[in-house]
């Protein structure tokens, strides 16, 4: 599938994004970005360490699978806050996967396959997780939060 | 450090008492060198003190799996103690809790091990 969707905020919504290079030093400070944006928009708490986990997870895997650690290569992420849910895309320059080919961790042939639990964990925790190609090249992971009802926040 | 792991005995077992984060990179792999060093020195009856595990990712989970199967290899036991919430969590809704022998009370974990 190819990355087409429209992300053009609105004049309220919050938009984070920065780049980061491909270095596991880098995802705590993009777990913390999405830390501190779930806590302002409203979200239980622990809906702030799932969605923080599934941030974290997603960035690793740019990291890992898609860049295959190559410090040279970008891992873009975009933080879009809106009334009703928060999107985070995650871009990295790797070749893409088939994420239809991903096996359930749950499945007793696989419990004891020390690999192959984040994406579930990402599926888990968000109410909705797409594996993009981007048409300039590399993966692009989308994934969606819906707000709890609002009474202040951002 | 992103992971601090002292080391104790009690009776037969080796309590490894862990605090800190278990993710990708430092805590995962200090958990695999605290693990092979025991087992290296004959220490195969181990439990894992998670209470002060503050955060755990993908692959530290894979790393507890990683353990638990390395140490059962070597005919050993490896067991958890003082699951936080958001661990049991992790490892519930991945099925985990139907491999690993959790407890919250350490005594009751110790004379668990045969």
């Amino acid at each position: 599938m190819e990355a087409t969707q429209n992300d053009t905020p609105g004049q309220a919504d919050t938009v984070i994004e920065f780049t980061i290079a491909s270095h596991y030093r880098f995802v705590e400070m993009v777990g913390s970005v999405a830390d501190q944006l779930t806590q302002l928009a409203g979200f239980e708490a622990e809906n702030i360490d799932w969605v923080g986990l599934a941030v974290r997870e997603s960035v690793v895997n740019a990291i890992k699978h898609g860049n295959q650690l190559d410090a040279s290569k970008p891992v873009e992420v975009r933080f879009h806050l809106t009334d009703e849910k928060l999107l985070v895309v995650v871009r990295d320059r790797g070749n893409g996967f088939d994420a239809s080919h991903v096996a359930d961790p749950r499945a007793p042939e696989n419990l004891l396959n020390p690999n192959g639990r984040g994406i579930f964990y990402m599926r888990t925790f968000m109410d909705d997780v797409e594996f993009l190609s981007h048409r300039q090249g590399g993966l692009e992971v989308r994934m969606t939060k819906r707000r709890p009802p609002r009474n202040g926040g951002c | 450090m992103s992971l601090t792991i002292s080391h104790r005995t009690v009776g037969d077992v080796t309590v490894l008492d862990l605090s800190g984060k278990i993710t990708i990179g430092e805590g995962s792999v200090q958990l695999r060198e605290s693990v092979k060093s025991l087992l290296e020195n004959g220490s195969k009856n181990i439990l894992l003190n998670l209470g002060d595990v503050s955060y755990v990712d993908s692959s530290g989970i894979g790393e507890l799996v990683h353990s638990y199967t390395t140490v059962k290899n070597q005919q050993g036991q490896l067991k958890l103690l003082n699951l936080t919430k958001k661990i049991q969590d992790l490892l519930m809704i991945t099925k985990l809790l139907t491999v690993f022998d959790t407890f919250d009370n350490e005594a009751d974990a110790v004379a668990s091990f045969t």
